[in-house]
């Protein structure tokens, strides 16, 4: 495109700068066995981040300057070259920074620096693990470097490698306090689930990679994609004989590979069982990696291709059913859950899965509005989650909290903000990316069944305003559960821990006005002077669809509606946690199969359990290990010859072995002497 | 110019010598530098074929231009690994059993 802006830009050095942070502390105490103080630590790490927000903020000016939708280029250099038949391949390490990668750099680069500065406060009241601090900010660069290469990347194999980056800090941060058996596994887990959705990326690329091979054009850059699209939208795969046989359209085909990885890194069903276990990692990590900026990759990344997916129908209604059955299916288990953080777990599940609603049915602007909005609030629960731990000391369960919030003051306000975005009190940023969502489900009509996804979507409001409800009434309301010298000791921590949920909280309102929806754009009220200008500076880059032909009367119908499920959700929430608290067990008494039912999250690990892990570890350790391995191979192999020799030459062969190299010599030169004039006779007779 | 036998009379002394070395000697030095020697008597066993074979007979087994240097070459690489792990090998047996005597060094056996 001639509008962009190539080369000597300040591009690269965004993700260069935690990196070479992430470096400096890896050689630091990996190799030099040397650690800094926390406070050099902290200043290097955070001021790393700080320099990418600042360097991110200068590029963003940059490119709203540039003419048109010009986008800023970078090519450091070639990367992977290959000639591929008379065509020639290349992938380059190369940066692009357009509205897309944009909006995500600000999302982690700001949201990225908050919890860094909150971590620093966190680790600080930890006394869990005090050497680990330099280690922690290693890993938590790594991973601000990584995600900025996979939103930044030009092309699908430099995103790939952000892809991994991120899952291989997101496995080492789970798996942080290592010496806990748990916590490793959680982290182990994590790494493996995410495998089965990273093999459904790669087989993408390949797919793609091939049919563009094929037709002589092979490229791995997103804008070559979009111009081969032609090629793609042509092209059939056939199905083998045993899988029914017949033709299947292939950008639907890598549509839903893509999907598979998306499915595996945004935790979605079926591959949602790593989520909540990985809040087995610090809070700081689970707010920036499980809430903010890992999860939504998958989101992102079907935004990026969203040139492919507006060809790929049904790919995308798969896309739709599952992100709002997730969302449904995640929401009724936060009700239900216990620890504070599984209920902030499954409710980022249920986030992702409107996310995934709106890409399938096309609006892929308001699924990115989403993300965005979801990192502020989401992140800010998940801190003001971390100081109520902190100052219970590592208490998570929520009925062994309650009656803590006037010891909290500042926490308790920025929790209400928190809690009201996430609910979608109305003009909150919650509310108005959510509501896009619903519109754009209800006014799907080439997904099929958008109804129903519709419904499914609007129930989720009510569950999630009952949930979210329901976790700050308990956790810091009603009859306090605390022991009384825990109580007293309860102090609000200091200001690194707190400015940083205030900031969060004022993005969780002021993150209204960049969505805000055509129809409350248009009353006289508010005069917004550009409505839901997110949508219309993602536009630049992501397919936007027909508008909906929706009248006014309709939409404010639609409105009407998520509000008032809004309010029903948050009435049942007061009521049953507020007012009658004995009523929540006792319907928990009545409907004790659902309930169980619910709060096992419908039994899905126990099924992963039972039908995969299980018989896949009884294989290995019956079949592989103590039949093949000790019997076959120690046990026949390398024994059973030891031994066939020993009795077939009655113990005597190993008095050859005398110990002196010289007569070993002198055996093999005779030997050699004795092939020799055997050679000799043979040519000679 | 030098005939071929005595080439090849020198290349069968100077192997022979290294074998009685190798076989009698127990001084590890002395035993490694036997070794070198035989390897050596080898490799101008191989240029002199070389020189004798090379264009004289036609057939598909016949060594064209410089085989035979090469695979001196390839011998004198080889030797020079070779010295290095013996060396280290030596250095090993010295500082555990305080001599060079390979018959020091009998301990592996029934």
């Amino acid at each position: 495109m001639s509008n962009d802006l190539m080369g000597d830009t300040w591009i690269p050095w965004i993700p260069f700068l935690p990196f070479a942070s992430a470096l400096l502390h890896a050689v630091l105490i990996g190799m030099l066995r040397r650690s800094l103080s926390p406070r050099m630590v902290s200043g290097i790490s955070c001021g790393a981040v700080a320099g990418s927000l600042l360097l991110t903020c200068v590029s963003f000016a940059e490119m709203i300057s540039l003419p048109g939708d010009g986008a800023i280029q970078e090519r450091l250099f070639s990367w992977i070259g290959l000639g591929v038949g008379s065509a020639h391949f290349d992938a380059d390490i190369a940066f692009r920074f357009d509205a897309l990668s944009a909006v995500m750099c600000l999302v982690i680069t700001g949201v990225g620096l908050l919890i860094h500065i909150y971590s620093v406060g966190y680790l600080q009241q930890d006394q869990r693990d005090d050497r680990g601090f330099q280690r922690f900010f290693c890993y938590m660069n790594l991973f601000i470097a990584a995600m900025l290469v996979l939103v930044l990347a030009d092309n699908l194999l430099l995103m790939f490698l952000g892809w991994e980056g991120v899952g291989l800090c997101s496995y080492l941060l789970i798996g942080f306090w290592y010496g806990d058996r748990e916590k490793a596994q959680a982290g182990t887990k994590a790494f493996i689930v995410n495998r089965i959705g990273d093999l459904g990326f790669l087989v993408g690329t390949l797919l793609l990679f091939w049919s563009l091979s094929e037709s002589g054009t092979p490229t791995m850059s997103f804008r070559g994609i979009e111009g081969a699209l032609p090629v793609i939208v042509a092209s059939t795969l056939s199905l083998p004989a045993w899988l029914g046989g017949g033709e299947f359209a292939l950008a639907n085909a890598i549509g839903l590979c893509f999907f598979l990885g998306a499915c595996g890194k945004s935790a979605q069903l079926p591959l949602f069982v790593w989520l909540p276990d990985a809040m087995a990692g610090p809070t700081p990590v689970s707010a920036l990696i499980h809430a903010a900026t890992m999860v939504t990759a998958g989101v992102y990344m079907i935004a990026r291709l969203s040139f492919l997916y507006a060809v790929a129908p049904e790919a995308s209604t798969v896309i739709a059913w599952t992100g709002a059955v997730s969302a449904l299916f995640a929401a009724t288990i936060a009700c239900v859950q216990s620890d504070i953080k599984k209920v902030l777990a499954y409710s980022t599940i249920s986030q992702l899965g409107y996310m995934f609603l709106a890409a399938g049915v096309g609006a892929y602007t308001a699924a990115m509005y989403h993300v965005v909005t979801h990192a502020f609030f989401k992140a800010l629960l998940f801190l003001c989650a971390g100081v109520v731990i902190m100052v219970l000391k590592h208490e998570q369960d929520m009925r062994r909290m309650g009656g803590i919030g006037s010891r909290l003051p500042w926490t308790r306000r920025w929790m209400w903000i928190g809690v009201g975005t996430i609910a979608g009190v109305p003009l909150t940023a919650g509310f108005f990316s959510k509501d896009q969502i619903l519109v754009a489900s209800y006014a799907a009509h080439e997904v099929p069944g958008h109804i129903h996804l519709y419904w499914m979507a609007l129930t989720t409001v009510a569950l999630t305003a009952f949930y979210s409800v329901r976790l700050i009434y308990v956790s810091l309301y009603g009859t306090s559960q605390v022991p009384a010298e825990v109580r007293r000791e309860i102090h609000e921590p200091g200001g690194l821990v707190l400015w940083p949920l205030g900031i969060l909280a004022v993005l969780c309102i002021l993150g209204s006005l960049l969505g805000v929806p055509q129809l409350w754009g248009d009353l006289e009220l508010l005069r917004v002077e550009e409505s839901n200008s997110i949508h219309h500076f993602l536009a630049r880059v992501v397919a936007v669809g027909e508008p909906h032909e929706l009248d006014a009367s309709t939409e404010w119908g639609l409105t009407g509606r998520a509000i008032a499920m809004f309010a029903l959700g948050s009435t049942m929430g007061v009521i049953l946690h507020l007012l009658r608290p004995a009523w929540a067990d006792w319907l928990a008494g009545k409907l004790s199969f659902a309930h169980r039912l619910v709060k096992n999250a419908y039994y899905v690990d126990a099924l992963y359990r039972g039908l995969i892990v299980r018989p896949l570890l009884a294989a290995s350790d019956r079949l592989l290990f103590r039949w093949i391995d000790v019997r076959l191979i120690d046990g026949l192999a390398v024994m059973g010859s030891a031994n066939l020799l020993r009795g077939l030459t009655d113990g005597l062969l190993k008095y050859t072995q005398v110990g002196l190299a010289q007569v070993y010599f002198l055996v093999m030169l005779l030997g050699s002497l004795a092939i020799l004039v055997y050679l000799l006779f043979e040519s000679g007779a | 110019m030098i005939p071929y036998d005595h080439v090849l009379g020198l290349s069968v002394l100077l192997f022979t010598i290294g074998v009685i070395g190798a076989l009698t000697r127990r001084n590890l030095i002395v035993i490694l530098m036997c070794l070198e020697l035989m390897l050596n008597a080898v490799n101008l066993a191989f240029v002199g074929f070389n020189r004798m074979w090379a264009g004289s007979v036609s057939g598909p087994e016949t060594p064209v231009a410089l085989d035979g240097q090469v695979f001196a070459l390839m011998v004198i690489t080889v030797a020079a690994s070779e010295v290095a792990v013996g060396l280290a090998i030596l250095i090993s047996l010295v500082r555990n059993r305080d001599s060079i005597n390979v018959e020091d060094a009998s301990l592996l056996r029934w």
